[in-house]
């Protein structure tokens, strides 16, 4: 039963062909037995997914299930859940235990879905290879000598080994995206504030979106309905309705518009995956799309403005660590400022501590003009790039990711390397706009994935021309050779 | 552009961070390459652009009315605190 998509599993838990309890027995032990390889969870809640389990049949026998009852998920290990250790990746907050549960997991929670537990993630979320988490790397399940990109590569890897059907993830400069794209599953942002954050550890508050990463664009679909809407307890939420994203999906793409952003073709591109992505753009033609070239002149200076805006409010939100309420403290503290300076010294991890300081640097007196105020003026112009490309086209399609997985240690010690991974997915965060990554082939018998986004709220859309790919192929489909027996050994 | 050893002292002081003798020259180089990075935007051509303060054009932040609706649950909230005491956090002696 590890193979279903959501979709599939929802049909057969309504036909009865086996119990919520039955399928949630056989996902735990996929999970212990690949957790030994691939690290992808922080914690595994059994005792509190077979309760919920134990729920769902009964309101399965009782005729009152909704579509999502008995649905198991993995939860990233960023979103605040009761009673449960919530780490954030971090030593940080190791000795976590959240008094309360985030927007996301009450509303799933009440949708019926069985949490199997919290997936592993680079340190708050900083991180393209979740090689930064306190808990180790995680592997891909492609090659175990790799890694699953990051920051939300637990949830990616568990997806793609087939040990939870789906996974919530955040996404602030292509952590749902990136990793999706590289663990070869579909993975969607959604549009900035169309998912609450309440409950959800802040990193950057401008670009952070909670979202999913998933088998198909169905079943984000799927989620997404239950997950999305207007909370009070963000205030960067956005009160738009949320539409049914079931409804649009078979919706045929004739005379779609699809814009190729020039910007994204050639330079550092990995030639192999360049010729996948354009593979896929001729799939979409014959559905009776246009191809439109786009130009997005700003977007070039992604990167940068992304590496003062994030950091700048990195900053800003982790200065609430300070070893006074919760999270680590350090031992014998002398005073109250080596208690401050220990215990965040000692908590935080490297990456972390070179975020906060690179945002402490750009805010200081005297550079908070020069680096901040510019950056917001450049991101201006970025968000005019896409406002404009959308007046033109439906959607913009291209790579997720300059190239497929790179081996774990690869770029470790070069930051910069690093920041590039995300080169294509930064735009739709600084720009606040939807996006998807999914599966288009492979290159060295490794997935590769392909971004679409669409304009703000445009999720339907961009789910419907995701989901018409995938009935087209089966890229999406497939599962790591050591992960596609039923029994892990 | 290169950070020298003072800045990055005093940027690890500004965000309340300490650091091993072994990290300091990491993050000043690492630190310099980020500065450098970002210096990219300099040619940037923004005369008159107003710097972005939403992702959402026409929204800004929203306010709530200024009514409590939490209720008092300050034992469940402490129980993560590294020490507390009669509902007080507990710090290091901060007036002589």
């Amino acid at each position: 039963m590890h193979t279903y998509t959501l979709s599939e599993l929802a049909k057969k838990l309504r036909a009865k062909e086996f119990s919520v309890t039955e399928l949630t027995q056989a996902l735990l032990g996929r999970v212990a037995a690949a957790q030994p390889k691939l690290n992808a969870f922080v914690t595994v809640t059994a005792e509190q997914a077979l309760a919920q389990a134990k729920a769902a049949d009964a309101a399965i026998a009782g005729g009152q299930a909704g579509p999502l009852t008995g649905l198991p998920l993995a939860h990233k290990d960023i979103f605040c859940t009761a009673g449960v250790k919530t780490s954030c990746g971090s030593r940080m907050l190791d000795n976590f235990v959240s008094p309360y549960d985030a927007t996301v997991v009450e509303k799933l929670g009440a949708a019926g879905m069985v949490m199997l537990g919290k997936t592993n993630m680079d340190e708050f979320a900083m991180g393209s290879s979740n090689e930064t988490s306190f808990y180790g790397p995680v592997k891909n399940p492609w090659d175990l000598g790799l890694v699953p990109g990051g920051s939300s590569g637990g949830s990616a890897a568990a997806v793609a080994a087939r040990i939870a059907p789906i996974a919530t993830a955040t996404d602030t400069g292509g952590s749902i995206r990136q990793p999706a794209s590289l663990c070869g599953v579909t993975g969607l942002k959604p549009t900035y504030g169309r998912v609450s954050r309440f409950g959800m550890i802040a990193f950057a508050s401008s670009l952070d979106q909670g979202g999913l990463i998933g088998l198909s664009a169905e079943d984000c679909a799927l989620v997404l309905g239950a997950m999305a809407g207007f909370d009070p307890r963000d205030s960067t939420s956005v009160d738009v309705p949320v539409p049914n994203y079931m409804a649009e999906l078979d919706k045929p793409l004739a005379g779609l518009k699809v814009g190729l952003i020039s910007e994204f073709f050639g330079g550092g591109l990995n030639a192999d995956v360049e010729k996948l992505i354009r593979d896929a753009l001729k799939v979409y033609e014959k559905l009776g799309a246009k191809l439109v070239d786009v130009k997005l002149p700003a977007l070039p200076l992604s990167v940068p403005t992304y590496y003062v805006v994030a950091p700048a409010e990195c900053s800003s939100n982790l200065a609430r660590f300070d070893g006074v309420r919760y999270g680590h403290r350090c031992r014998d503290p002398k005073d109250l400022m080596d208690l401050y300076k220990r215990s965040r010294g000692e908590g935080f991890g490297a990456e972390v501590k070179r975020r906060i300081m690179t945002g402490t640097y750009v805010l200081s007196a005297g550079y908070y003009d020069a680096y901040y105020l510019k950056a917001q003026r450049v991101r201006q112009l970025i968000n005019a790039d896409f406002r404009r490309a959308f007046e033109q086209v439906d959607v913009l399609i291209g790579p997720t990711a300059p190239d497929v997985a790179f081996a774990i240690g690869a770029k470790a010690d070069d930051p910069i390397q690093m920041y590039l991974n995300d080169i294509y997915t930064i735009g739709a965060n600084l720009a606040g706009v939807p996006g998807i990554s999914v599966p288009c082939g492979f290159v060295r018998g490794l997935p590769v994935g392909m971004q679409i986004c669409g304009p703000h709220f445009g999720e339907s859309r961009l789910l419907n021309v995701a989901h018409a790919y995938q009935k087209e192929t089966d890229w999406h489909t497939k599962i790591p050779a050591a992960f596609a027996a039923e029994k892990l050994s | 552009m290169s950070l020298n050893r003072d800045q990055i002292d005093s940027i690890a002081h500004l965000a309340r961070l300490s650091l091993t003798e072994a990290e300091i020259p990491v993050y000043q180089d690492s630190l310099s390459k980020i500065v450098d990075l970002v210096g990219q935007l300099d040619a940037a051509p923004t005369a008159g652009v107003e710097p972005m303060a939403h992702p959402l054009p026409g929204l800004a932040q929203r306010m709530r009315p200024d009514i409590v609706t939490e209720r008092d649950q300050h034992e469940l909230y402490q129980r993560n605190a590294p020490q507390v005491e009669a509902a007080l956090y507990l710090v290091p002696k901060v007036i002589e």
